[in-house]
């Protein structure tokens, strides 16, 4: 999978989690502080990526994923 | 085998509102906070001396004045509760009493907040078998008594009411109006949700319950839509427990249920644990947003972890 395949999956996901069209779903953008994405979207979203991309989130990772870029690069490194 | 069938509910609020604002005075959080994590306005609270079974006996009551029966028709009163005053007496012998139903089966069952549920599922398998044949069932909790008020994850969620039905056999020759339950626990998960010790108060893993039941559930609501011959698009009315409002949308997403036919009680009600489901079925039922005939849906998760989910019909 390429990172360009993980961000349109991922954009698709946060459009239908949280409402954020998908091209303001970029690699540089903070999830709390650009996109409006509080902590218990973020639990959905993990959950909706581990169907999407076979990778398992876990609630102890997930808090420091801050930005699109750096779940692009978890999933990235453990698929 | 005879079916069995709800006949009526009935719901009892404390008269104490306590609003968001009124928590901010006394705990770090605000209304928008509150609102937009968990879906909570406004919640009830009930009076010091108001116990569980003082609330269980105004829902009873009001269930079994609506279902037109005599106390004395009732022969089993089952109430769901984790939140009695004692463990011994135990509630529902107290309840039965009160409402002049003479030497019922009773018996208190502790499912947290999927209890209502475990509830109708004992009580229709009862009826059915013909051990009993009218059974009162009785949601019925007093949160507030074990919340630690200045933690805000969890003072903000709670509250306190109870809810009713009255169950009896389904008339000769027609389908049970009770559809198989499906429950089931994880009780790997036991120490996410606990009250640990006689004064102690509630803690839970907040992110931890919401990731397990928005994951968990919706299967099970599937299982219980298919094992009583259903699809989520029959269901009329989807009343889960109402513990999170992004939980209760999260799960109606996945079944494809839409937003006006899912209870939302919760906004005004609060957490109510095991009194939850049959308040909103009882408020719903008030406000005419129940169908009668159609088939709605329960839902019933919480500590435990235990969860059960049936499809009834409506009365």
């Amino acid at each position: 999978m390429t990172d360009q395949e993980i961000l349109a999956g991922l954009a698709e996901i946060i459009d239908e989690i949280a409402g954020v069209p998908a091209d303001e779903v970029t690699p540089d953008k903070n999830f709390v502080e650009d996109l409006d994405i509080d902590s218990l979207s973020m639990v959905e979203i993990a959950v909706a990526a581990q169907d999407k991309f076979g990778v398992e989130i876990p609630d102890e990772q997930l808090k420091d994923l801050k930005t699109v870029q750096d779940v692009i690069n978890f999933v990235s490194k453990n698929s | 085998m005879n079916g069995a069938r709800i006949l009526a509910f009935g719901g009892y609020q404390p008269d104490k509102v306590v609003t968001n604002d009124d928590l901010a005075k006394f705990v770090d959080t605000n209304d928008e906070w509150i609102r937009s994590r968990v879906g909570i306005a406004s919640r009830r609270i009930a009076a010091d001396d108001e116990t569980v079974t003082d609330m269980a006996e105004v829902a009873g009551a009001k269930a079994l004045a609506a279902s037109g029966l005599t106390p004395e028709s009732i022969d089993l009163v089952i109430v769901a509760t984790c939140t009695p005053e004692v463990p011994i007496p135990n509630v529902a012998s107290s309840v039965a009493y009160r409402l002049g139903i003479t030497a019922p089966g009773a018996y208190d069952l502790n499912a947290a907040c999927a209890g209502f549920s475990y509830a109708i599922g004992a009580a229709s398998d009862s009826v059915r078998a013909g051990s009993a044949r009218h059974v009162l069932v009785i949601g019925a909790e007093k949160l507030s008594s074990w919340l630690d008020w200045t933690d805000r994850s969890t003072c903000i969620i709670f509250a306190d009411g109870a809810g009713a039905a009255v169950v009896g056999p389904a008339p000769d020759g027609e389908p049970s109006g009770i559809g198989p339950v499906v429950w089931g626990s994880a009780g790997d998960m036991a120490e996410r949700i606990t009250i640990t010790g006689r004064t102690g108060a509630l803690r839970q893993d907040g992110q931890a319950v919401f990731r397990w039941a928005t994951t968990a559930l919706a299967p099970v609501a599937l299982e219980a839509c298919t094992r009583a011959g259903v699809t989520p698009a029959d269901i009329s009315a989807f009343v889960p427990h109402q513990a999170n409002l992004r939980i209760i949308e999260a799960i109606a997403r996945k079944l494809g249920i839409p937003r006006e036919r899912v209870a939302d009680d919760i906004v005004h009600s609060g957490n109510t644990s095991s009194a939850s489901i049959p308040l909103a079925l009882s408020w719903m039922a008030e406000q005419g947003r129940l169908q009668p005939g159609t088939p709605a849906l329960l839902l019933g998760f919480g500590a435990g972890l235990c969860y059960a989910a049936q499809v009834i019909t409506v009365p």
